[in-house]
């Protein structure tokens, strides 16, 4: 337990020193109070670019931070440092998702500001879960790849999938279809509704089908490569 | 403290250690020496647990390394070459984290820093240390934990003769403390001046053990005199009676500037053990 406290605090003191993995998470909650403030579009959906941008976060933040971050360790061999000090395995990789939730969660505060009182819980529910699922995938890239390079040329494309699909598909209904498997645009779905009245049983399925997965294959990341 | 039988270990099909025995007393300095891929870094993470080994039995602290506890494994510092720090936080960040990981008192930072030198540097980031000074920062934060067993691979590696002389001092000071201490180099009179044992490792078998004066006396066959003259021409004379004349005369007629008798160092009976130089050749080759 003291090790995952020890791994967040950690993290905490780099972030703000690690400019890269600082902008992923502070540019999207910017962005959104700028363009919800500034830009009034005649019949705009209300809060769309807090929606909008939501969806481009929580496919994004988590995923790349993680990856970078696991893969940065095992590239400057600081992760043996700490494996050898009697950090599990698992406690290293809880404290380094726990802070990367935290952290996109409080992002999240930041973006629910639009919201009103009452759904607001509704809406941190939503980047909950997408959080935790991109997470998931981001320390299987982590995992997977042996340094920096291997995981961003990994994590690039399954990023830009998450994030910038749900937004096309608003766009064309043929990209709209094939998006719908993606956890990203169901959740970006659920945000548009934003209540559980009218949810179709799609959505908690293909939420569901795309964790089970993102966690197998982490699992199986895990047992091939361990942390070395 | 450590003792260690038949260790095999191979890499696919190459053997890299080949039926390792060892036998480290508590308290002593043990040096592992050999050229550069002669199996000193495995050795250590084979000791350490970090590599898993095909044949032979170890014992750390009287257990088997898979049995150590994590109350055992606190007490063992371990540097090894390739060990990073985290570029980005200072040096009193790089410690604080693993003051937290080893349950150490933060106070211990600080003295920490100012016995390897660097606390002036101590709010600098990893990255603006020089390789001298990463390499203190490492052997900080091996120190703070008060290591009843310590293994440092290469410690002084690419050190000026300075800093060497002080991670000397520290490594001293750790054996006064009652630390036992391992480590490999492939600096030759480092092991002399610090080991209480040192055992010559020469692909993957150790080829002879002992004090290191011990060693040297061992080969004491072949020794010799050097004398330079004041024409600046060396000479190189046998060790014993046959010599005597041809010096006795050459110190009559003045012209001798110095002489030296030559007794074998590690260096030399390293050479006519293997027929290989230590300070490894492969390195000189790709300088
Ligand atoms: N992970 C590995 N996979 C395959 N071969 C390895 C691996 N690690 C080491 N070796 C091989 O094992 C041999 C011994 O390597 P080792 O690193 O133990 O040498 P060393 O004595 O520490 O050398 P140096 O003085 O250069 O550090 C080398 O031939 C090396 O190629
Ligand atoms: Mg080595």
């Amino acid at each position: 337990m003291r090790n995952i406290w020890v791994i967040i605090k950690k993290q905490l003191a780099d972030t703000i020193k690690n400019k890269p993995v600082l902008i992923q998470f502070v540019m999207y909650p910017v962005l959104t109070l700028i363009m919800e403030n500034a830009v009034t579009i005649p019949d705009m959906p209300e809060l769309f670019f807090t929606k909008l941008f939501s969806v481009m976060y929580m496919g994004m933040a988590p995923l790349t931070s993680v990856a970078s971050i696991i893969s940065e360790e095992k590239e400057k061999n600081t992760l043996r440092v700490l494996m050898m000090a009697n950090v599990k395995p698992g406690e290293y990789l809880a404290g380094v998702g726990l802070y990367t939730w935290i952290l996109c969660m409080a992002g999240a505060g930041v973006m629910a500001t639009g919201f009103s009182a009452y759904q607001i819980p509704f809406y941190l529910a939503v980047m909950a879960i997408g959080f935790i699922i991109s997470i998931a995938i981001g320390a299987c890239i982590g995992v997977f790849a042996s340094n920096q390079m291997t995981a961003s040329s990994l994590f690039v494309p399954v990023m830009l999938v998450f994030s910038f699909v749900p937004m096309l598909a608003m766009f064309n209904d043929k990209i709209e279809k094939c998006a719908r498997i993606f956890y990203t645009q169901q959740l970006r779905e659920m945000l548009d509704l934003m209540t559980f009245d009218g949810l179709k049983i799609e959505t908690p399925v293909v939420i569901l089908i795309n964790a089970i997965l993102a966690i197998t294959l982490f699992f199986i990341a895990f047992k091939r490569k361990g942390l070395e | 403290m450590i003792k260690a039988k038949g260790i095999c270990k191979s890499f696919a099909d190459k053997k890299v250690i080949t039926g390792v025995d060892l036998d480290i007393k508590p308290g002593m300095i043990f040096g592992l020496l050999g050229p550069s891929g002669a199996g000193k870094t495995s050795l250590i993470r084979i000791i350490t647990g970090q590599l898993v080994f095909e044949s032979g039995e170890i014992s750390v602290f009287g257990k088997p390394v898979s049995e150590l506890s994590g109350e055992d494994k606190r007490q063992i510092g371990i540097m090894m070459d390739d060990h990073g720090v985290y570029d980005r936080l200072s040096c009193i960040e790089n410690l604080k984290i693993f003051a937290d990981i080893y349950g150490v008192p933060r106070s211990r930072i600080k003295t920490a820093l100012a016995q390897v030198g660097l606390a002036d540097a101590s709010k600098k980031p990893a990255m603006k240390l020089s390789k001298g000074m990463r390499t203190r920062l490492q052997l900080a934060r091996v120190l703070m934990i008060s290591p009843r067993l310590l293994f440092l691979d290469e410690p002084t590696s690419g050190l000026d003769p300075m800093t060497m002389k002080y991670v000397h001092k520290l490594i001293l000071e750790q054996k006064a403390n009652g630390c036992t201490v391992f480590l490999t180099t492939h600096n030759m009179e480092e092991a002399s001046c610090l080991c209480d044992e040192v055992a010559l490792l020469n692909e993957g078998k150790i080829i002879d053990r002992g004090a290191p004066g011990e060693i040297c006396r061992k080969y004491n066959h072949q020794k010799k005199v050097n004398i330079h003259l004041k024409s600046g021409e060396d000479l190189e004379l046998e060790h014993g009676a046959s010599s005597s004349g041809k010096i006795a005369e050459l110190m009559a007629q003045g012209q001798i500037e110095t002489i030296h008798s030559s007794e074998p160092t590690l260096e030399t009976v390293f050479i006519e053990l293997t027929g290989r130089k230590l300070e490894s050749e492969e390195e000189i080759r790709y300088a």
